[in-house]
């Protein structure tokens, strides 16, 4: 049902629900029963159908399943959900359709499922190849346990994968680091994404390492409800300091251009040509919907996002937040979407869009930045982007951006 | 109507502080009837909010009551209610001077304290008839017997018929009420002749302007009555005499002498009714004003800066506003390289300090900077020149200084004999001079000590109270200068001289205080995107250093699921964050590390 006239649009399918909680996890997801999962999914399948009435003036290019662990799904759950989709929405047929994934939920069977359905690009959450490291996450596999579905995936034929990685991990050295990074690019994914690993408030690594990340201690009775018995015994080590966790930040993207993996955004790196479509669509601000609970969307500068609150979600989930983007806000998102890319933001594209130059604007800031080399302009190609050392300190230039 | 002089008692109530003394102001308001206890709000006469809050009076308070006493007849009370802090001395003396007696309320578990006896000294100074009220009879740590004793032989006043009795709970006001009758004399003075009256306070009133609070000593004084304030020279007519009902002004004809009202005339300015002139008539002066007039003049300077610099001309009309209620509060403008424009205030005492800034900060609704408060430094320049600093920015040349002095103050320190030692090491820190000790029973002691003002202002009251676990009680007064050796203190942050950082300090304790000020300053300047070094000077002479590391990640993680609004947030936070910091230089300083000299001593 695919149509050239219509207005691009990516669509964000949120699953709220995991097998059990990471420790670093403030995500929208929560631990569920089959019976939960079941209910939530028809009363977002009437979503999709009621809203896609309402979107028939658009084409879906990408869509993405996240969570939460979307892999939780049957085979049949997740194909009538993309049936819905396609019964609903208008979609491409070269659509990027991307689901996230975690190792140890899946096996061969399920992942063709996955593919016959229609899904084409897998994101594993892995984090990392130590399974030590992977034990104080509270993540739910071993390195062994990715590696068998990776190959899996490849074997049913998804040739379009994600790793997700994380660094300055409890415990973790650079060695180790260096180690997950060869071990997981020697799989030849197409995409990589590397965090730092971030203490997020009303997280269980929040009570144990604080805001300045300094705690050290044996976290029984402060994460032992986490999960697993066995593992939430375990004492968890110290953060790695500042240097290590700068080295490993560094080291990331050497390696990572040595295997030939670009940067093409802050944590993002990719062959050419996969990229992530969808996560690009939120960086360059296009038009995006956002479907179950707390899901987000744009759409023509109006933004809006689902209740948080499940009963309240699986009682009325028409009712959603909205806020119209004005001027301002819509110039602020351009600045602080876009040079988190490593491409920037083009200033033609800007001046095309505003009727005004990003200098007339934000002349002090982005003369002040370039000089202390922390933003770089290409006169040739008009664009504005973070230099190397801009990157590390983003937000603090970023929040400059806010007029 | 025409009250017999005989019928008048004019009386105050004097207490340290939490004895009890607005509590009892309270009761016997309740007992007359004056308000019924429905009426009532707890502490009548604390009428400002942060008087409330904080339990004390700052601003001098009168009201009218009438007793029917136990002999038939009926009296005429006006009680004046009087600050009771040392930062308010002046004023607690002008309000003494209106009145003919003091009621003294001692706690009954605590016993007399240093502020038990500054103002008993004061009230008899005004040659007042000093009435021993013992409160608090209900806690069980009330010992009255010994407190009786204590009265006795401490201060020497009869206190064996004292009434004992709970504030409180209300319980024998009574007899506080039929003791006024006995205890505190009626006025006396001449209603014939030429108008005599003592302004113990004033407040400014948007609608009629300035409203003068008075005790008639000699004469009359009645609407239409031309005066003049003889101290200012200036002249009214007379637009309405009062005296004061339970939070409200009920006007009269005419008020004579002994008696206490207000009277408004019109006045713009607080300064021209200041408290402590005599007012009389003007076309038939009295000979010579009553004593005690004096101008006040502040003892700590800070500089207060408005947080968002665009707030200027709102905090100097708000400052505008509080000086119509406060004429001891002093204030010029002044700018700063750090700060900006602001105001250079003078203050009576580190309470009255913090008492305008947080009035400011509530009434006013203001975010505000406060620079290091500083004592007023005589300097001795070696041109035989002599300049009073209020700010340390302005210190001349050093090679200009033939020698500089300090303010010194007469200090004395009650506290239980257990603490005798940790508190005379505190004032060993502080360059006190030991004068003296008295016993005032076996657990309890008087220490004299004279201490250098400047010494006193920053966190000694905090200090004091937690190294004699609450026990100890401080008073002081100034004594009047000495010549010390003395050094501005400046603080460089990247090398630049932030001006509002700068502090005079003794020059034995200045390497002292510049390492615990970089490391304070350490702490509160957050990490930029480069390395800053903080040092402290004096001179050109580089004292201590620290250096605050550069800032080196600060990258936002995922993008969750497309929900932007939540990075907005963050960065929101974070751009609120660099508001509240001033730029000097290209470093950014919060504010609150401007208030951190302040509080070096804290672990």
């Amino acid at each position: 049902m695919a149509d050239k006239n219509k207005r691009p649009l990516g669509l964000y399918l949120h699953f709220p629900f995991c097998v059990r909680k990471c420790r670093y996890c403030d995500f929208l997801s929560f631990p569920s029963d089959e019976v939960g999962r079941e209910i939530y999914l028809e009363r977002l399948k009437e979503e999709i159908k009621a809203r896609g009435a309402a979107y028939q003036d658009y084409n879906i290019e990408t869509l993405f399943i996240g969570g939460g662990t979307p892999s939780l799904m049957t085979g049949q759950q997740l194909t009538e959900l993309l049936d819905t989709v396609r019964a609903s929405f208008h979609v491409s047929p070269v659509g990027e359709w991307t689901m996230e994934c975690n190792p140890g939920t899946t096996d061969a069977e399920t992942l063709r499922i996955y593919r016959n359905a229609g899904i084409n690009r897998l994101s594993f959450g892995l984090q990392s190849m130590n399974d030590e490291e992977l034990k104080y996450l509270g993540r739910i596999h071993t390195a062994k346990q990715f590696a068998e579905n990776y190959q899996a995936a490849r074997r049913v034929g998804f040739e379009n994968i994600n790793i997700d990685l994380m660094s300055a991990l409890p415990g973790q050295t650079t060695a180790s680091w260096l180690d997950t990074l060869n071990k997981a690019a020697a799989f030849e994914p197409e995409h990589l994404s590397a965090y730092s690993l971030i203490i997020e408030e009303g997280t269980p690594f929040w009570d144990l390492y604080g805001e300045d990340r300094s705690g050290e201690a044996d976290v029984d009775g402060i994460i032992a409800d986490g999960g697993a018995g066995q593992q939430g015994k375990a004492a968890i080590p110290a953060l790695p300091d500042e240097d290590s966790e700068r080295q490993m930040y560094h080291l990331t993207k050497r390696i990572l251009a040595e295997k030939g993996y670009e940067r093409y955004e802050i944590s993002n790196y990719a062959r050419k040509g996969f990229e992530c479509r969808h996560n690009l669509i939120y960086w360059q601000r296009k038009d995006y919907l956002g479907l179950g609970l707390g899901a987000a969307s744009m759409v023509g500068n109006r933004r809006f996002s689902n209740v948080s609150d499940m009963t309240s979600y699986m009682h009325d989930w028409s009712y959603c937040q909205e806020e119209i983007l004005d001027r301002k806000a819509q110039i602020e998102e351009t600045m602080f979407l876009g040079l988190r890319c490593t491409a920037g933001v083009s200033d033609r594209v800007f001046t095309e869009k505003f009727g005004q130059s990003m200098m007339d604007i934000y002349g002090d800031i982005i003369r002040k930045y370039i000089s202390e080399g922390f933003l770089v302009f290409h006169p040739s190609e008009g664009r504005l982007a973070f230099s190397e050392a801009g990157t590390d300190i983003s937000n603090w230039i970023l929040s400059d951006f806010l007029l | 109507m025409h009250i017999d002089q005989s019928k008048i008692r004019n009386f105050c109530i004097i207490a340290h502080i939490d004895h009890g003394k607005s509590t009892l102001a309270d009761r016997i308001i309740e007992k007359t009837g004056t308000l019924t206890s429905r009426e009532m709000q707890a502490q009548v006469l604390d009428n400002m909010e942060l008087e409330r809050e904080r339990g004390i009076t700052i601003k001098s308070q009168a009201v009218r009551i009438v007793y029917k006493a136990k002999d038939g007849e009926e009296y005429i009370y006006n009680l004046i209610d009087t600050p009771g802090h040392v930062d308010f001395n002046y004023e607690v003396s002008r309000s003494l001077a209106a009145c003919d007696g003091a009621i003294l309320v001692v706690d009954a578990a605590q016993g007399v304290e240093a502020q038990t006896l500054a103002n008993v000294y004061l009230a008899l100074d005004h040659d007042l008839d000093v009435m021993p009220v013992i409160n608090k009879i209900d806690l069980p740590s009330a010992d009255p017997d010994r407190v009786v004793s204590e009265i006795e032989d401490v201060i020497g006043i009869e206190a064996e018929d004292a009434p004992r009795i709970s504030a409180k709970n209300g319980l024998n006001i009574e007899d506080v009420l039929e003791q006024i009758i006995v205890k505190i004399p009626a006025p006396t003075g001449d209603e014939n002749a030429p108008l005599k009256a003592l302004i113990f306070d004033s407040v400014y009133d948007p609608y009629k302007g300035v409203i003068v609070f008075f005790r008639v000593r000699e004469g009359r004084i009645a609407k239409g009555t031309k005066v003049r304030m003889m101290a200012t020279g200036a002249e009214f007519e007379t637009v309405e005499v009062g005296y004061f009902g339970a939070g409200q002004y009920i006007p009269c004809d005419e008020l004579s002498a002994g008696m206490v009202g207000y009277m408004t005339a019109s006045i713009k300015n607080l300064k021209e009714t200041r408290v402590g002139d005599t007012i009389t008539d003007a076309e038939n002066p009295c000979a010579e004003a009553l004593p005690g007039y004096k101008k006040v003049n502040p003892m700590v300077y800070c500089g207060l800066y408005p947080a968002d610099g665009a707030k200027y001309p709102d905090l100097r009309d708000a400052l505008e506003k509080l000086q119509l209620n406060d004429a001891s509060l002093y204030y010029e403008p002044e700018t700063s390289v750090a700060l900006g424009f602001g105001f250079r205030c003078g203050f009576l005492g580190l309470l009255h300090l913090e008492i305008i800034q947080e009035r400011l900060e509530r009434e006013y609704n203001l975010d505000l900077v406060t620079t290091a408060p500083s004592v007023v430094y005589r300097i001795h320049k070696t041109n035989g020149e002599m300049i009073e600093l209020t700010n340390p920015s302005n210190m001349p040349d050093p090679s200009e200084i033939e020698y500089m002095e300090e303010p010194i103050v007469s200090a004395e320190i009650m506290v239980t004999t257990d603490f005798i030692g940790p508190i005379m090491d505190l004032c060993q820190e502080r360059r006190g001079v030991y004068l003296g000790m008295e016993y005032i029973e076996t657990t309890r002691a008087l220490m004299k000590y004279e201490l250098p003002l400047n010494e006193i202002i920053y966190d000694f009251f905090d200090a004091l109270k937690s190294r004699s676990r609450g026990y100890a009680s401080f008073d002081y007064e100034l004594k009047g200068y000495e010549r010390s050796e003395l050094c501005k203190l400046d603080i460089l942050v990247n090398r630049e001289n932030v001006d509002a950082l700068s502090f005079i300090v003794f020059e034995g304790s200045a390497y002292e205080r510049g390492r615990k000020m970089c490391e304070k300053l350490k702490e509160e300047i957050p990490r930029q995107l480069f390395e800053i070094p903080i040092q402290a000077a004096i001179g050109s002479k580089i004292i201590a250093r620290e250096t605050v590391r550069a800032m080196r990640k600060d990258v936002l993680a995922k993008c969750y699921g497309g929900d932007i609004s939540r990075k907005r947030k963050l960065l929101e936070k974070q751009k609120e964050g660099k508001k509240r910091m001033r730029q000097v230089g290209n470093v950014e300083i919060p504010q609150k590390a401007f208030m951190s000299v302040l509080k070096l001593d804290e672990k």
